[in-house]
């Protein structure tokens, strides 16, 4: 019997329609039980095993090969430092530290309180705005390892219900890898990437 | 400066505040090309790309019009477009995803009719949150327009398009562990042969595997013909070419540009050269999968596709990660190794062993705890996962990656070697 709300299941169904077949579905719905959860636990593996027609070993199998899913409870900002390459060149290291030590933690784990991770991550993709990171897989460009520190602190102080990129980047960050010109008026609910298909995408400031 | 002409980027240039919306798109010209494509025959269609031969922009420069000649007749068939951009040092489709996401929907109908598929995907790395949000919205709106869905502009042709979100994983970027990780799987690269997912795709069928930049040349293709796109490249590389310059330069972000230039030009002149007092010491011309550049050698060299294989690297997806004479090329040498190791699926044991152990022969030489014999023991192990270190590089493995990890150790050993030695005898970095 599904633990699942009706209305995470119904949103499971729409999920599985957008494919050919249901087990290309795995993926988004790994996701949606994730955002259901806080993070993918045994439960929710079993339940998209079920929805899908496999065995819960084999979503699993497909889980653990993938970085963006955590099967241990994540804090509710999960903060991503890329120190791949062009990143290091331009001091992610010292952003990377600075994160660890406001949040109290090394990379790799959560504060006490659940409220903040901290991870590196390879590449993200903002190679023209290094060092970059993400907030919730929300971006931020060209950030200093003070900015960084400034950031932890806001994230436990203000506790924004979404996180905006819009936000994060004026707060927070220096100059892009490219113009961003359009304002972007939807952020991320929890530590999975805010997608509308996934339900997880939040208008910013609150109201629809 | 020189200026030079646009494709893939001219809307987002010159409409910067909403070249995003279906509104712009059409006032300039969008979907146009599409609802042509849609009356068109396959045969005409794929003439038209494979005579503009445009190269796929994904990293393989593999031309786009052969690979869908290839695609097996007669069965259902699939369109995937590659936007898992990963290979660090690029992030030219996320600017093109996030800036121009209908000029990316136009390509994949024109694709799609091209090659006779009803159901595309569009695989968009999970980091991109933010671009995958615009495209979703644009094929929404696409949809509305009836440009997708039932009876494609009021033709009897029908298109589904499904965005869908990757997880965390580079190697998803190569075309058969993308259809895996599409099918619900590890992504893991598949044993070839079947050499080309036309033949045998995703769930078995006839698929063809695109990037996001070579799709959004589509539409240009169909509208200014063949001949006007090939004047805009140099020789055989047709088109522009989106260069993502990034490390210690004054002006980092995305250059589309002709082939043919020099690399003195796009990194002096372009992208505005190097940082108050510092000078070049190398670069990778192609994304970390390339071996690097040298000023000596390299810095007058035309920037094509042959000039840049003839001297042991290549453009790949166009990434140029600038270095300059602060640069630790040990460490930087471990940041690419480290990221090869982490990305390794593990099938391939060369790659699997091989990368974790050039890192941890990288990181100790860093640490300040390297051997006399670290040198020859890079180089060997580097020959045990690409035999003979030779370029391009010879394959022990299932895809490409466990011998990408080979060109850092190959750039080092060829033209830093002194500054490796100094660091394994001194202990620390001889730049400290």
């Amino acid at each position: 019997m599904s633990r699942w709300r009706q209305e995470t299941r119904e949103r499971a169904r729409q999920i599985m329609a957008r494919y050919p077949q249901k087990r290309s579905a795995v993926m988004p719905l790994l996701y949606l039980a994730m955002a259901e959860d806080g993070y993918l636990t045994e439960e929710g593996m079993a339940e998209v095993a079920e929805l899908v027609g496999i065995t819960p070993a084999q979503v699993l199998a497909a889980a653990s090969f993938y970085t963006m899913y955590k099967r241990e409870p994540v804090g509710r900002y999960l903060i991503t430092c890329c120190t791949s390459i062009s990143c290091m060149l331009l001091g992610a290291d010292d952003v990377l530290h600075a994160l660890e030590d406001a949040a109290g933690v090394p990379h790799g784990e959560t504060d006490a309180e659940g409220v903040i991770s901290v991870e590196h991550a390879e590449c993200i993709g903002a190679c023209g705005g290094a060092p970059a990171l993400q907030v919730n897989y929300e971006l931020i460009e060209s950030i200093t390892p003070d900015k960084a520190r400034e950031l932890v602190q806001w994230l436990r102080s203000a506790h924004p219900e979404v996180v905006g990129t819009d936000e994060l980047q004026n707060l927070f960050g220096g100059s892009p890898s490219f113009d961003w010109a359009i304002r972007e008026d939807f952020g991320a609910i929890g530590p999975y990437p805010a997608f509308s298909p996934l339900g997880t995408a939040a208008p910013v400031g609150g109201e629809e | 400066m020189t200026s030079y002409p646009r494709v893939v980027t001219k809307r987002m240039e010159e409409h910067p505040d909403d070249s995003h919306t279906i509104k712009r798109y059409q006032a300039t010209g969008g979907y146009k090309q599409a609802r042509r494509a849609v009356r068109m025959t396959r045969e005409d269609l794929v003439g038209l790309v494979e005579g503009s031969r445009l190269l796929g922009r994904g990293g393989a420069a593999f031309p786009a019009g052969l690979k869908w000649s290839f695609l097996a007749p007669g069965r259902p068939s699939y369109l995937v477009v590659n936007a898992d951009e990963s290979e660090p040092g690029t992030f030219k489709d996320r600017q093109l995803l996030e800036r121009d996401p209908h000029q990316l929907v136009e390509g994949v109908i024109i694709t799609a009719v091209a090659n006779e598929v009803h159901h595309a995907f569009i695989y968009i790395r999970g980091e991109y949150a933010k671009p995958a949000r615009r495209v979703q919205k644009a094929v929404d709106e696409a949809y509305r327009e009836r440009f997708l869905g039932k009876g494609i502009f009021g033709s009897k042709y029908d298109l589904e398009v499904t965005v869908h979100l990757g997880a965390g994983a580079y190697i998803c970027g190569e075309e058969t562990a993308l259809i895996n990780s599409l099918e619900g799987l590890r992504g893991e690269p598949r044993l070839k042969p079947p050499y080309f997912p036309a033949a045998m795709g995703l769930y078995n069928q006839p698929t063809i595997v695109n990037n996001v930049e070579t799709l959004s040349n589509l539409p240009h293709i169909l509208e200014g013909g063949v001949d006007e796109y090939k004047g805009l490249g140099h020789d055989v590389d047709t088109g522009t070419f989106l260069f993502s310059v990034s490390g210690h330069i004054r002006k980092p972000g995305n250059y589309e540009l002709p082939h043919g230039i020099t690399w003195r030009e796009l990194i002096f002149d372009v992208a505005g050269g190097l940082r108050e007092g510092r000078q070049l010491k190398t670069w990778i011309p192609g994304g970390a999968s390339a071996p690097w550049f040298v000023p000596d050698d390299h810095l007058e060299l035309p920037i094509t596709k042959d000039d840049t294989a003839k001297a042991g690297s290549m453009l790949g997806s166009g990434a140029v990660v600038v270095m300059d004479d602060s640069t630790c090329v040990v460490r930087a040498a471990e940041r690419i190794v480290r990221f090869f190791s982490d990305e390794s699926c593990g099938q391939c044991t060369p790659c699997r062993e091989g990368t974790t152990w050039l890192e941890m022969i990288l990181r100790r030489i860093e640490t300040g705890q390297g051997r006399d014999v670290d040198i020859d023991l890079l180089l060997d192990v580097s020959d045990n996962i690409s035999v003979g270190l030779a370029w391009p590089p010879k394959m022990t493995t299932i895809c490409p990656l466990g011998p990408s990890a080979v060109s850092p150790i190959i750039s080092i050993t060829k033209y830093f070697k002194g500054e490796i030695q100094a660091h394994i005898q001194r202990g620390v970095c001889p730049l400290a």
